[in-house]
Protein backbone atom coordinates (compact mmCIF):
# COMPACT_ATOMS: atom_id res chain seq x y z
CA UNK A 1 0.00 0.00 0.00
CA UNK A 2 1.41 3.29 -0.61
CA UNK A 3 1.47 6.44 1.73
CA UNK A 4 -1.01 7.90 -0.40
CA UNK A 5 -3.80 5.64 0.51
CA UNK A 6 -3.93 5.40 3.87
CA UNK A 7 -7.72 4.21 4.96
CA UNK A 8 -9.24 6.51 7.83
CA UNK A 9 -9.65 4.50 11.27
CA UNK A 10 -12.88 4.79 12.46
CA UNK A 11 -12.91 6.67 15.57
CA UNK A 12 -12.33 4.83 18.97
CA UNK A 13 -15.80 3.87 20.88
CA UNK A 14 -16.05 2.81 24.28
CA UNK A 15 -17.08 -0.68 24.41
CA UNK A 16 -20.37 -1.56 26.40
CA UNK A 17 -20.29 -2.57 29.30
CA UNK A 18 -21.00 -6.33 30.12
CA UNK A 19 -23.35 -7.68 32.04
CA UNK A 20 -21.68 -6.90 35.55
CA UNK A 21 -20.43 -3.32 34.66
CA UNK A 22 -17.01 -4.20 35.36
CA UNK A 23 -15.78 -1.35 32.38
CA UNK A 24 -17.15 1.20 34.82
CA UNK A 25 -13.95 3.07 35.09
CA UNK A 26 -12.81 2.92 31.26
CA UNK A 27 -13.06 6.84 31.23
CA UNK A 28 -10.89 6.93 34.35
CA UNK A 29 -8.29 5.07 32.61
CA UNK A 30 -8.32 7.61 29.47
CA UNK A 31 -8.58 10.66 31.55
CA UNK A 32 -5.14 9.64 33.92
CA UNK A 33 -3.66 9.05 30.14
CA UNK A 34 -4.65 12.24 29.40
CA UNK A 35 -3.19 13.61 32.82
CA UNK A 36 -0.20 11.68 32.29
CA UNK A 37 0.73 13.25 28.87
CA UNK A 38 -0.26 16.42 30.20
CA UNK A 39 2.30 16.06 32.69
CA UNK A 40 5.13 14.87 30.53
CA UNK A 41 4.37 17.51 27.60
CA UNK A 42 5.08 20.24 30.47
CA UNK A 43 7.61 18.48 32.43
CA UNK A 44 9.89 17.87 29.09
CA UNK A 45 10.77 14.42 29.12
CA UNK A 46 9.90 11.49 31.51
CA UNK A 47 12.76 11.29 33.50
CA UNK A 48 11.98 14.80 34.72
CA UNK A 49 7.99 14.37 34.77
CA UNK A 50 9.59 11.38 37.48
CA UNK A 51 11.65 13.57 39.40
CA UNK A 52 8.88 16.66 39.07
CA UNK A 53 9.44 18.45 42.27
CA UNK A 54 9.63 16.90 46.22
CA UNK A 55 6.99 14.36 45.63
CA UNK A 56 8.00 11.00 47.13
CA UNK A 57 5.47 9.44 44.74
CA UNK A 58 7.08 9.62 41.73
CA UNK A 59 6.45 6.10 40.80
CA UNK A 60 4.85 3.76 43.00
CA UNK A 61 5.81 1.78 45.88
CA UNK A 62 8.51 3.98 46.57
CA UNK A 63 8.77 7.08 49.04
CA UNK A 64 9.72 4.81 51.95
CA UNK A 65 9.64 6.34 54.84
CA UNK A 66 11.25 5.14 58.35
CA UNK A 67 8.30 2.14 59.56
CA UNK A 68 8.65 3.34 63.62
CA UNK A 69 7.77 6.86 62.05
CA UNK A 70 6.27 8.51 64.47
CA UNK A 71 6.38 5.20 67.24
CA UNK A 72 7.25 6.02 70.97
CA UNK A 73 10.60 3.90 70.84
CA UNK A 74 12.03 3.97 74.04
CA UNK A 75 13.19 1.11 75.71
CA UNK A 76 11.08 -0.10 78.85
CA UNK A 77 12.89 -0.60 82.56
CA UNK A 78 14.16 -3.80 82.93
CA UNK A 79 15.16 -4.59 79.87
CA UNK A 80 18.68 -4.23 78.81
CA UNK A 81 18.18 -1.90 75.31
CA UNK A 82 21.74 -3.94 73.83
CA UNK A 83 20.05 -7.08 74.12
CA UNK A 84 16.61 -6.16 73.26
CA UNK A 85 18.53 -4.84 69.87
CA UNK A 86 20.67 -8.15 69.33
CA UNK A 87 17.29 -9.51 69.70
CA UNK A 88 15.47 -7.47 67.30
CA UNK A 89 18.51 -8.73 65.38
CA UNK A 90 17.98 -11.99 65.25
CA UNK A 91 14.12 -11.60 64.42
CA UNK A 92 14.86 -9.42 62.10
CA UNK A 93 17.20 -11.16 60.00
CA UNK A 94 15.64 -14.69 60.31
CA UNK A 95 12.84 -12.60 58.25
CA UNK A 96 14.87 -10.83 55.98
CA UNK A 97 17.15 -13.85 55.15
CA UNK A 98 14.09 -16.33 54.80
CA UNK A 99 12.56 -13.15 52.44
CA UNK A 100 15.23 -12.99 50.31
CA UNK A 101 15.33 -16.87 49.53
CA UNK A 102 11.67 -16.83 48.90
CA UNK A 103 11.79 -14.03 46.63
CA UNK A 104 14.48 -16.22 44.49
CA UNK A 105 11.23 -18.17 43.90
CA UNK A 106 9.50 -15.66 41.56
CA UNK A 107 9.78 -16.40 38.03
CA UNK A 108 10.46 -19.64 38.89
CA UNK A 109 7.46 -21.05 40.99
CA UNK A 110 5.56 -24.31 39.10
CA UNK A 111 2.41 -21.93 38.82
CA UNK A 112 1.45 -18.38 38.65
CA UNK A 113 -0.45 -19.04 42.20
CA UNK A 114 1.97 -20.04 43.94
CA UNK A 115 4.64 -17.49 42.72
CA UNK A 116 1.80 -14.83 44.03
CA UNK A 117 1.67 -16.87 46.91
CA UNK A 118 5.32 -16.82 47.52
CA UNK A 119 5.35 -13.26 46.50
CA UNK A 120 3.25 -12.53 49.74
CA UNK A 121 4.97 -14.41 52.59
CA UNK A 122 7.98 -12.99 51.03
CA UNK A 123 6.38 -9.54 51.51
CA UNK A 124 5.08 -10.08 54.85
CA UNK A 125 8.18 -11.19 55.81
CA UNK A 126 10.07 -8.64 54.53
CA UNK A 127 7.46 -5.69 56.33
CA UNK A 128 8.67 -7.38 59.49
CA UNK A 129 12.11 -7.55 58.91
CA UNK A 130 11.78 -3.50 57.98
CA UNK A 131 10.16 -3.00 61.64
CA UNK A 132 12.17 -5.28 63.74
CA UNK A 133 15.53 -4.30 62.24
CA UNK A 134 14.16 -0.82 62.73
CA UNK A 135 13.71 -1.31 66.48
CA UNK A 136 17.05 -2.82 66.50
CA UNK A 137 18.08 0.63 66.21
CA UNK A 138 16.71 2.26 67.99
CA UNK A 139 16.90 -0.14 71.07
CA UNK A 140 20.79 -0.06 71.13
CA UNK A 141 20.76 4.13 70.94
CA UNK A 142 22.91 3.55 67.71
CA UNK A 143 20.42 5.48 65.13
CA UNK A 144 21.67 2.71 62.98
CA UNK A 145 18.90 2.28 60.59
CA UNK A 146 16.78 -0.40 58.44
CA UNK A 147 19.05 0.34 55.50
CA UNK A 148 22.35 0.53 57.56
CA UNK A 149 21.61 -3.14 59.15
CA UNK A 150 20.16 -4.27 56.12
CA UNK A 151 23.12 -3.58 53.61
CA UNK A 152 26.00 -2.90 55.60
CA UNK A 153 26.77 -5.67 57.71
CA UNK A 154 29.06 -8.46 56.65
CA UNK A 155 27.97 -12.40 57.46
CA UNK A 156 29.46 -12.69 60.33
CA UNK A 157 27.07 -9.64 62.06
CA UNK A 158 24.25 -11.30 60.98
CA UNK A 159 21.65 -13.47 63.56
CA UNK A 160 19.59 -15.34 61.16
CA UNK A 161 18.76 -19.04 61.75
CA UNK A 162 20.54 -20.85 59.34
CA UNK A 163 17.29 -22.59 57.83
CA UNK A 164 16.14 -19.67 56.43
CA UNK A 165 20.01 -18.79 54.59
CA UNK A 166 20.81 -22.36 53.30
CA UNK A 167 20.30 -22.01 49.10
CA UNK A 168 16.64 -23.04 47.59
CA UNK A 169 16.21 -27.16 46.62
CA UNK A 170 13.18 -27.80 44.76
CA UNK A 171 9.07 -26.74 44.95
CA UNK A 172 8.96 -29.39 47.39
CA UNK A 173 11.51 -28.59 49.63
CA UNK A 174 10.74 -24.90 50.27
CA UNK A 175 7.17 -26.17 51.36
CA UNK A 176 8.70 -28.30 53.99
CA UNK A 177 11.31 -25.42 54.96
CA UNK A 178 8.34 -22.72 54.61
CA UNK A 179 5.97 -25.16 57.15
CA UNK A 180 8.79 -25.57 59.71
CA UNK A 181 9.94 -22.17 59.45
CA UNK A 182 6.11 -20.35 59.70
CA UNK A 183 5.45 -23.10 62.43
CA UNK A 184 8.34 -21.96 64.55
CA UNK A 185 7.81 -18.68 64.11
CA UNK A 186 4.49 -18.89 64.78
CA UNK A 187 4.87 -20.08 67.64
CA UNK A 188 7.55 -17.79 68.49
CA UNK A 189 5.13 -14.43 67.79
CA UNK A 190 2.59 -15.92 69.72
CA UNK A 191 4.86 -15.57 73.01
CA UNK A 192 6.15 -12.11 71.56
CA UNK A 193 2.42 -10.30 71.93
CA UNK A 194 2.79 -10.51 75.35
CA UNK A 195 6.80 -9.03 75.39
CA UNK A 196 7.16 -6.02 77.85
CA UNK A 197 8.70 -4.09 74.40
CA UNK A 198 5.92 -2.30 73.53
CA UNK A 199 7.27 -2.48 69.88
CA UNK A 200 8.29 -5.70 69.50
CA UNK A 201 4.51 -6.82 71.25
CA UNK A 202 3.15 -5.11 68.32
CA UNK A 203 5.11 -6.66 65.73
CA UNK A 204 4.28 -9.80 66.96
CA UNK A 205 0.47 -9.22 67.27
CA UNK A 206 0.45 -8.19 63.65
CA UNK A 207 2.99 -11.12 62.67
CA UNK A 208 0.81 -13.59 64.42
CA UNK A 209 -2.05 -12.65 62.08
CA UNK A 210 0.56 -13.15 58.69
CA UNK A 211 2.39 -15.81 59.58
CA UNK A 212 -0.66 -18.03 60.59
CA UNK A 213 -1.63 -17.62 56.35
CA UNK A 214 2.11 -19.05 55.68
CA UNK A 215 1.38 -21.95 57.75
CA UNK A 216 -1.85 -22.97 56.30
CA UNK A 217 -0.57 -22.26 53.05
CA UNK A 218 3.08 -24.66 53.20
CA UNK A 219 1.19 -27.24 55.25
CA UNK A 220 -2.02 -27.74 52.58
CA UNK A 221 1.33 -28.30 49.86
CA UNK A 222 3.11 -30.79 52.33
CA UNK A 223 0.21 -32.77 52.58
CA UNK A 224 -0.64 -32.78 48.94
CA UNK A 225 2.76 -33.60 48.21
CA UNK A 226 2.90 -36.24 50.77
CA UNK A 227 -0.67 -37.91 50.00
CA UNK A 228 -0.46 -37.51 46.40
CA UNK A 229 1.08 -39.35 43.60
CA UNK A 230 4.30 -41.80 44.26
CA UNK A 231 6.85 -39.26 42.60
CA UNK A 232 5.50 -36.14 44.85
CA UNK A 233 5.56 -38.31 47.73
CA UNK A 234 9.07 -39.28 47.11
CA UNK A 235 9.88 -35.17 46.76
CA UNK A 236 8.09 -34.74 49.99
CA UNK A 237 10.13 -37.04 51.81
CA UNK A 238 13.58 -36.09 50.07
CA UNK A 239 12.56 -32.00 50.62
CA UNK A 240 11.44 -32.64 54.67
CA UNK A 241 14.46 -34.83 54.97
CA UNK A 242 16.84 -32.09 53.55
CA UNK A 243 15.77 -29.69 55.85
CA UNK A 244 15.05 -31.44 59.15
CA UNK A 245 19.15 -31.46 60.52
CA UNK A 246 18.64 -27.28 60.51
CA UNK A 247 15.31 -27.85 63.16
CA UNK A 248 17.34 -28.53 66.28
CA UNK A 249 18.99 -25.18 65.94
CA UNK A 250 15.44 -23.22 66.18
CA UNK A 251 15.13 -25.02 69.79
CA UNK A 252 18.55 -24.01 70.94
CA UNK A 253 18.36 -20.64 73.28
CA UNK A 254 21.37 -18.20 72.91
CA UNK A 255 22.21 -16.61 75.96
CA UNK A 256 20.48 -12.87 74.62
CA UNK A 257 17.35 -14.69 74.08
CA UNK A 258 17.38 -16.31 78.09
CA UNK A 259 17.97 -12.76 78.70
CA UNK A 260 15.22 -11.07 77.30
CA UNK A 261 12.92 -14.22 78.21
CA UNK A 262 13.87 -13.30 81.73
CA UNK A 263 13.67 -9.92 81.78
CA UNK A 264 9.95 -10.57 79.88
CA UNK A 265 10.56 -9.31 76.94
CA UNK A 266 11.43 -12.19 74.44
CA UNK A 267 10.88 -15.72 74.19
CA UNK A 268 13.23 -19.05 75.20
CA UNK A 269 12.94 -21.19 71.93
CA UNK A 270 13.80 -24.52 73.71
CA UNK A 271 10.14 -23.99 75.22
CA UNK A 272 8.19 -23.55 71.54
CA UNK A 273 9.13 -27.44 70.65
CA UNK A 274 6.33 -29.16 72.23
CA UNK A 275 3.78 -26.78 70.42
CA UNK A 276 6.11 -27.14 66.98
CA UNK A 277 5.89 -31.16 67.66
CA UNK A 278 2.10 -30.67 67.75
CA UNK A 279 1.74 -28.84 64.83
CA UNK A 280 4.10 -30.73 62.98
CA UNK A 281 2.11 -34.36 64.06
CA UNK A 282 -1.01 -32.93 62.61
CA UNK A 283 0.55 -32.06 59.35
CA UNK A 284 2.57 -35.19 58.74
CA UNK A 285 -0.21 -37.74 59.42
CA UNK A 286 -2.55 -35.82 57.23
CA UNK A 287 0.70 -36.15 54.75
CA UNK A 288 1.18 -39.91 55.24
CA UNK A 289 4.98 -38.41 56.26
CA UNK A 290 6.95 -40.07 58.75
CA UNK A 291 8.78 -37.21 60.84
CA UNK A 292 12.86 -37.76 60.28
CA UNK A 293 14.86 -37.99 63.43
CA UNK A 294 16.56 -34.85 64.97
CA UNK A 295 20.02 -34.40 64.26
CA UNK A 296 22.36 -32.42 66.19
CA UNK A 297 25.39 -30.60 63.67
CA UNK A 298 27.01 -28.06 66.02
CA UNK A 299 28.95 -30.49 67.90
CA UNK A 300 31.58 -32.34 66.70
CA UNK A 301 32.35 -32.88 63.01
CA UNK A 302 31.45 -31.44 60.06
CA UNK A 303 28.09 -32.48 58.17
CA UNK A 304 27.25 -32.44 54.63
CA UNK A 305 23.80 -31.93 53.83
CA UNK A 306 22.56 -33.50 51.06
CA UNK A 307 19.63 -32.25 48.87
CA UNK A 308 16.98 -32.99 46.91
CA UNK A 309 18.49 -31.31 44.20
CA UNK A 310 22.49 -32.19 42.71
CA UNK A 311 23.34 -29.54 45.60
CA UNK A 312 25.33 -30.25 48.88
CA UNK A 313 26.86 -27.83 51.29
CA UNK A 314 28.91 -28.12 54.65
CA UNK A 315 27.04 -27.14 58.01
CA UNK A 316 29.56 -25.04 60.26
CA UNK A 317 31.25 -26.95 63.07
CA UNK A 318 30.37 -24.45 66.07
CA UNK A 319 33.25 -24.13 68.68
CA UNK A 320 30.81 -24.38 71.17
CA UNK A 321 28.92 -27.35 71.61
CA UNK A 322 25.35 -27.15 71.99
CA UNK A 323 25.50 -23.02 70.98
CA UNK A 324 23.03 -22.19 67.85
CA UNK A 325 25.42 -21.15 64.84
CA UNK A 326 23.62 -18.53 63.61
CA UNK A 327 22.53 -16.81 66.39
CA UNK A 328 26.14 -16.33 67.43
CA UNK A 329 27.23 -15.33 63.72
CA UNK A 330 28.41 -18.66 62.18
CA UNK A 331 26.86 -19.00 58.99
CA UNK A 332 26.94 -21.14 55.80
CA UNK A 333 28.78 -19.77 52.97
CA UNK A 334 25.78 -19.58 51.04
CA UNK A 335 25.09 -16.82 53.18
CA UNK A 336 28.01 -14.65 52.12
CA UNK A 337 26.76 -15.31 47.97
CA UNK A 338 23.19 -13.89 49.33
CA UNK A 339 24.23 -10.90 50.95
CA UNK A 340 26.67 -10.29 47.97
CA UNK A 341 23.88 -10.22 45.74
CA UNK A 342 21.00 -8.48 47.79
CA UNK A 343 23.65 -6.01 49.00
CA UNK A 344 25.42 -5.17 45.66
CA UNK A 345 23.28 -2.22 44.45
CA UNK A 346 23.29 -0.32 47.83
CA UNK A 347 26.84 -0.94 48.42
CA UNK A 348 27.72 0.16 44.84
CA UNK A 349 25.51 3.69 45.70
CA UNK A 350 26.08 3.92 49.26
CA UNK A 351 24.37 7.42 49.32
CA UNK A 352 21.66 6.71 46.64
CA UNK A 353 17.98 7.10 48.03
CA UNK A 354 15.14 5.34 46.78
CA UNK B 1 -16.65 23.45 56.80
CA UNK B 2 -13.62 21.55 55.87
CA UNK B 3 -12.05 19.51 58.96
CA UNK B 4 -8.36 18.03 58.88
CA UNK B 5 -10.29 14.83 59.61
CA UNK B 6 -12.39 15.25 56.93
CA UNK B 7 -9.49 16.16 54.34
CA UNK B 8 -7.61 12.79 55.87
CA UNK B 9 -10.77 10.89 55.61
CA UNK B 10 -11.28 11.54 52.15
CA UNK B 11 -8.05 10.42 50.94
CA UNK B 12 -8.01 7.10 48.91
CA UNK B 13 -6.05 4.46 49.36
CA UNK B 14 -3.68 3.53 46.43
CA UNK B 15 -4.18 -0.18 46.19
CA UNK B 16 -8.14 -0.12 46.89
CA UNK B 17 -8.87 3.24 45.40
CA UNK B 18 -12.44 2.92 45.82
CA UNK B 19 -11.85 3.13 49.46
CA UNK B 20 -10.92 6.02 51.22
CA UNK B 21 -8.58 6.20 54.48
CA UNK B 22 -11.51 6.46 56.47
CA UNK B 23 -13.50 3.65 54.64
CA UNK B 24 -10.73 0.71 55.01
CA UNK B 25 -10.02 2.19 59.13
CA UNK B 26 -6.65 2.40 59.22
CA UNK B 27 -7.12 6.54 60.06
CA UNK B 28 -6.80 6.16 64.00
CA UNK B 29 -6.42 10.12 65.07
CA UNK B 30 -6.51 13.54 63.55
CA UNK B 31 -5.68 16.26 65.92
CA UNK B 32 -5.96 19.89 65.25
CA UNK B 33 -3.90 22.27 67.54
CA UNK B 34 -4.12 25.23 68.88
CA UNK B 35 -1.68 26.82 66.30
CA UNK B 36 -3.11 25.28 63.15
CA UNK B 37 -0.55 22.08 63.39
CA UNK B 38 -2.02 18.74 62.31
CA UNK B 39 -1.12 15.55 63.82
CA UNK B 40 -2.57 12.25 61.56
CA UNK B 41 -2.07 8.99 63.06
CA UNK B 42 -2.29 5.61 60.71
CA UNK B 43 -2.05 1.97 61.34
CA UNK B 44 -0.61 -0.27 58.84
CA UNK B 45 -2.47 -3.08 57.54
CA UNK B 46 -0.17 -5.92 56.44
CA UNK B 47 3.51 -5.28 58.09
CA UNK B 48 4.70 -5.16 54.70
CA UNK B 49 1.88 -2.90 53.15
CA UNK B 50 4.31 -1.35 50.43
CA UNK B 51 1.57 1.67 50.13
CA UNK B 52 2.23 2.63 53.55
CA UNK B 53 4.79 4.98 52.02
CA UNK B 54 2.31 6.46 49.48
CA UNK B 55 -0.87 7.07 51.86
CA UNK B 56 1.72 8.98 54.24
CA UNK B 57 2.67 11.33 50.96
CA UNK B 58 -0.56 11.59 49.97
CA UNK B 59 -2.07 12.88 52.89
CA UNK B 60 0.65 15.47 53.44
CA UNK B 61 -0.23 16.81 49.94
CA UNK B 62 -4.22 16.88 50.70
CA UNK B 63 -3.53 18.09 53.40
CA UNK B 64 -0.78 21.03 52.31
CA UNK B 65 -3.84 22.18 49.99
CA UNK B 66 -6.49 22.06 52.17
CA UNK B 67 -4.32 24.60 53.63
CA UNK B 68 -2.87 22.67 56.23
CA UNK B 69 0.83 23.87 56.20
CA UNK B 70 2.09 22.39 59.32
CA UNK B 71 1.08 18.68 58.83
CA UNK B 72 2.68 15.50 60.79
CA UNK B 73 1.83 11.64 59.97
CA UNK B 74 2.38 9.68 62.61
CA UNK B 75 2.13 5.09 62.78
CA UNK B 76 0.21 3.63 65.45
CA UNK B 77 1.00 -0.08 65.47
CA UNK B 78 -1.06 -1.30 68.04
CA UNK B 79 -4.20 -2.25 68.48
CA UNK B 80 -3.13 -3.90 65.29
CA UNK B 81 -5.67 -3.21 62.42
CA UNK B 82 -8.21 -5.73 61.58
CA UNK B 83 -10.77 -6.16 58.34
CA UNK B 84 -13.28 -5.34 61.31
CA UNK B 85 -12.42 -1.89 61.05
CA UNK B 86 -13.50 -1.21 57.66
CA UNK B 87 -16.54 0.79 57.35
CA UNK B 88 -20.07 -0.59 56.55
CA UNK B 89 -19.77 2.45 53.45
CA UNK B 90 -16.40 0.54 52.52
CA UNK B 91 -17.60 -2.91 52.29
CA UNK B 92 -20.41 -1.72 50.17
CA UNK B 93 -17.95 0.20 48.20
CA UNK B 94 -15.61 -3.02 47.54
CA UNK B 95 -18.65 -5.33 46.67
CA UNK B 96 -19.71 -2.58 43.78
CA UNK B 97 -15.98 -2.66 42.72
CA UNK B 98 -16.57 -6.79 42.83
CA UNK B 99 -14.07 -7.59 45.34
CA UNK B 100 -15.93 -9.80 48.14
CA UNK B 101 -15.69 -7.66 51.36
CA UNK B 102 -14.26 -9.70 54.23
CA UNK B 103 -16.58 -11.80 56.70
CA UNK B 104 -16.03 -10.91 60.52
CA UNK B 105 -12.20 -11.71 61.53
CA UNK B 106 -11.42 -14.63 63.87
CA UNK B 107 -11.15 -14.02 67.23
CA UNK B 108 -8.48 -15.89 69.23
CA UNK B 109 -7.45 -17.20 72.32
CA UNK B 110 -4.72 -18.86 72.55
CA UNK B 111 -2.39 -20.46 69.65
CA UNK B 112 -3.90 -20.41 66.38
CA UNK B 113 -5.21 -23.79 65.39
CA UNK B 114 -4.24 -25.21 62.12
CA UNK B 115 -6.33 -24.99 58.92
CA UNK B 116 -5.83 -27.71 56.26
CA UNK B 117 -7.69 -27.91 53.00
CA UNK B 118 -9.68 -25.51 51.54
CA UNK B 119 -11.26 -22.18 53.25
CA UNK B 120 -14.24 -23.83 54.92
CA UNK B 121 -15.88 -20.65 54.75
CA UNK B 122 -18.89 -19.93 52.03
CA UNK B 123 -18.73 -17.00 49.85
CA UNK B 124 -21.46 -15.65 47.72
CA UNK B 125 -19.89 -14.08 44.44
CA UNK B 126 -19.76 -10.12 43.96
CA UNK B 127 -21.01 -10.01 39.99
CA UNK B 128 -23.84 -12.86 40.07
CA UNK B 129 -24.92 -13.32 44.16
CA UNK B 130 -24.09 -17.24 43.59
CA UNK B 131 -23.11 -19.33 46.65
CA UNK B 132 -21.26 -21.55 44.51
CA UNK B 133 -18.27 -20.50 44.59
CA UNK B 134 -14.96 -21.72 45.27
CA UNK B 135 -11.07 -20.04 46.35
CA UNK B 136 -8.20 -20.47 43.87
CA UNK B 137 -5.81 -19.10 46.43
CA UNK B 138 -4.69 -17.94 49.41
CA UNK B 139 -2.40 -15.07 48.18
CA UNK B 140 -3.41 -12.24 45.62
CA UNK B 141 -2.64 -9.11 43.39
CA UNK B 142 -2.50 -7.44 46.88
CA UNK B 143 -1.35 -8.67 50.46
CA UNK B 144 -4.84 -8.53 51.40
CA UNK B 145 -6.64 -10.29 48.84
CA UNK B 146 -7.31 -13.68 47.65
CA UNK B 147 -8.36 -14.83 44.71
CA UNK B 148 -11.61 -17.09 43.96
CA UNK B 149 -14.15 -17.83 40.88
CA UNK B 150 -17.73 -18.79 40.90
CA UNK B 151 -18.55 -21.76 39.28
CA UNK B 152 -22.22 -20.21 38.44
CA UNK B 153 -21.18 -17.12 35.84
CA UNK B 154 -17.63 -18.51 35.86
CA UNK B 155 -16.24 -15.19 36.28
CA UNK B 156 -12.92 -15.09 38.74
CA UNK B 157 -13.18 -12.36 40.94
CA UNK B 158 -11.01 -11.24 44.44
CA UNK B 159 -11.70 -11.43 48.42
CA UNK B 160 -10.43 -9.23 51.04
CA UNK B 161 -8.83 -11.41 53.28
CA UNK B 162 -10.27 -11.71 57.17
CA UNK B 163 -7.26 -10.35 59.01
Amino acid sequence: MSSTEHTELPAYEAPDRNAHGRLDDTGDVYEMLDDAHEALAHAGNAYEALNDGDDPRWAYGTGFADPLAGVDTRVPDGVDGADLAAYCLMLGDDALIMSHRLQEWCTRAPELEEEVALANIALDLLGQARLLLARAGTADGSGRDEDALAFRRDAGEFRNVLLAEVPNGDFAEAMARLLVFATWRLALLERLTGSRDPVLAAVAVKGVKEVAYHRDYAAGWVVRLGDGTSYSRERAVAGLAAVWPLVTELFTPHEVELRLASAGAGADPSALREGFDDVLGQVLTAATLTRPTDTTFTQSSDTTLTRPTDTTFTLPRDTAPGRPAGRSGTHTAALTDLLAEMQSVARAHPDATW
Amino acid sequence: MVTARGVAGAVADPELPMLTLADLGILREVEEKDGGAVVVTITPTYSGCPAMGTIRADLFAALREAGYADVQVRTLLFPAWTTDWITRDGRRKLAEAGIAPPGTAPVRHGPVPLTLGPAHRRLDCPNCGSGDTEELSRFGATACKSLWRCRACREPFEHLKEL
